[in-house]
């Protein structure tokens, strides 16, 4: 099993849930996060004080899935993601060990 | 221990000065009735000017929480309801102290130009009759508390240079004492009969010197003493919740009418024109602001608006009551573009931490206002007054000049002794640890927002 966390654009959730819900992920946690990386942050001034917020504000979608399955998730995600500015955001996917269903106690795929 | 024996001596202050004075009130009634009696049919009461009064009364009453409001907007979260309550908690502390001590203070009769008389201590014989020196058509109460709410919202605005950092111990004390020792002089010199402002022909409508000026320049000099907060120019402060601030600019604007077109005392054409004015002032002020920062940063600002509408505000106040409308226009401009640089680029040149601009706005607007009283004014507008540079009288522009110093010098040096005195013997700062807590939980005990 593998996890996938991308950190994508806020306005981009919609579009990757759809994209998700296409090749039939049926469950994902999705968190408001915020952080930089390339793109950096903004100036805001007020009277004349200028302050730089270095953090912006980002969503973080994860995904556990089957060893199969995960290149296409991440296909999905990057296409829905991408808009070729920079600011896009990054996805990691690591091995998972195991997975519990908690109300039923199955355990593995059977999870998912 | 120190700090719990300042507190009880301020109360027993508050409960026994009462006690006293009405022990006075008592005794001369007899004689005020025997003089009464002896003079000449008293002036009649006019019901549109006193019903005008009153309301301006209740209008100028709103703007000290709509000032709460316009400073609670811009500090931090931590500081939200202890820069909220400086405001509101003024119009509790000066209402009692007009009317014990600083309306006789203020127009209680002269002593030598510099200082009302103890006549009228605890409104001793300021009735409900007509007082013909102020004004000849509604009760002398009228026209007092009136001017009380003036001197209620005076110190409020001097709370912006301290903001996020004051004992709110010594702010309650300081409050008190700048009142009685700064508002209530200047006030004298300046509107009652015998002040010798007032005498030597300097105009102020509603306040430029008086207010503005007095509580600017005080707040530069808090400023300088009580020093810059923990972590200026290092760490973000930028402004919790400007929607707070834009609506204390409203009710500041709409309030504002009182101030001015109340302070004709009556209701009719000279009021309606200070109406007329200082709504142009203010709109012209406003857009000045945001077009001098559109032009030099590239974005018009929410906060930019507000403060140019309360500087718009602040400069046209002294000249409400003589100047026309194109006057008005050129006043306003002029405020918004002043009190812009004031605020964005002298202050981080000179590095003083004037936290909401109480200096860069009502300093620098009071004293742009009272000089353009001096271009400004028309006898057209208000018989009662005097022309400007610009409707050939100089000599009005000079006079001004000195109302204008005197106020710069006398606000700055009282005030500068003050907070030395009260920083020796109580302290000003909050700890270094309440201050980065914030004032709400230290001060007050309580959370603007909880979670």
């Amino acid at each position: 099993m593998k996890k996938i966390e991308a950190i994508i654009k806020p306005f981009k959730l919609d579009e990757v849930k759809k994209a998700l819900n296409d090749i039939h992920i049926e469950g994902m946690t999705v968190t408001e996060v915020k952080g930089f990386g390339r793109q950096k942050g903004h100036t805001e001034v007020y009277r004349g004080a200028e302050y730089t917020v270095d953090f912006l504000p980002k969503v973080k979608i994860e995904v556990v899935t089957s060893e199969e399955m995960a290149p296409k998730v991440v296909e999905a995600i990057t296409g829905a993601a991408r808009t070729g500015k920079i600011g896009d955001g990054k996805i990691f996917v690591s091995p998972v060990e195991e997975t519990v269903r908690i109300r039923t106690g199955e355990k593995g795929k059977d999870a998912l | 221990m120190f700090k719990k024996i300042i507190t009880a001596l301020i109360l027993v202050a508050y409960l026994v000065i009462p006690a006293m004075v009405i022990a006075e009130e008592v005794a001369p009634a007899p004689a005020a009735e025997q003089a009464a009696a002896a003079e000449p049919a008293l002036p009649k009461i006019d019901t549109g000017d006193t019903a005008w009064v009153l309301i301006s009364t209740a209008l100028v009453m709103l703007m000290t929480p709509g000032l709460a409001l316009f400073y609670g907007g811009m500090v931090r979260k931590k500081n939200v309801l202890g820069t909220i309550m400086q405001s509101f908690i003024i119009v509790a502390i000066i209402s009692v102290q007009w009317v014990l001590w600083g309306y006789t203070l203020a127009f209680g009769p002269d002593k030598g130009g510099i200082i009302g008389g103890l006549e009228w201590l605890g409104l001793n014989g300021v009735g409900l009759e007509p007082n013909p020196d102020y004004a000849a058509t509604i009760p002398h109460q009228a026209f007092m508390i009136f001017q009380m709410m003036f001197a209620v919202i005076t110190p409020a605005l001097i709370t912006g240079a301290f903001a996020e950092r004051m004992k709110f111990s010594t702010f309650f004390v300081f409050t008190i004492l700048w009142a009685t020792l700064v508002y209530d002089p200047i006030c004298h010199w300046v509107w009652a009969v015998g002040g010798w402002i007032r005498n030597f022909g300097a105009l102020d409508f509603a306040g430029g010197t008086v207010v503005h000026i007095s509580s600017g320049v005080s707040a530069l000099a808090a400023a300088l003493v009580i020093g810059k907060r923990k972590g200026y120019m290092t760490e973000i402060m930028a402004p919790h919740n400007l929607p707070m601030t834009v609506l204390g600019a409203a009710l500041l604007w709409f309030g504002w009418f009182g101030f001015n077109a109340g302070s004709a005392v009556a209701s009719g054409a000279l009021a309606t024109s200070a109406f007329v004015v200082t709504n142009t002032a203010t709109a012209a002020a406003a857009l000045a602001w945001i077009f001098a920062e559109w032009l030099q940063r590239g974005k018009p600002t929410v906060l930019g608006a507000a403060s140019g509408a309360v500087a718009g505000l602040v400069a046209i106040t002294p000249a409400s009551g003589f100047v026309g409308p194109m006057s008005s226009i050129v006043i306003g401009v002029g405020a918004g573009v002043l009190c812009y640089m004031a605020a964005s680029l002298i202050k981080p040149l000179l590095g003083y931490d004037d936290s909401l601009d109480a200096f860069g706005v009502h300093g620098v607007g009071g004293t742009w206002g009272a000089i353009a009283t001096g271009l400004f004014a028309t006898t057209t507008i208000n018989s009662a007054g005097a022309n400007g540079l610009f409707f050939g009288n100089p000599s009005l522009l000079g006079k001004q000049l000195i109302a204008v110093a005197v106020s710069w010098v006398y606000a700055f040096v009282v005030t500068l002794i003050l907070l030395k005195v009260l920083d020796w013997t109580m302290g000003l700062r909050a700890s270094s640890e309440d201050e980065v807590t914030g004032l709400d939980l230290t001060q007050h005990g309580e959370s603007g927002y909880s979670s």
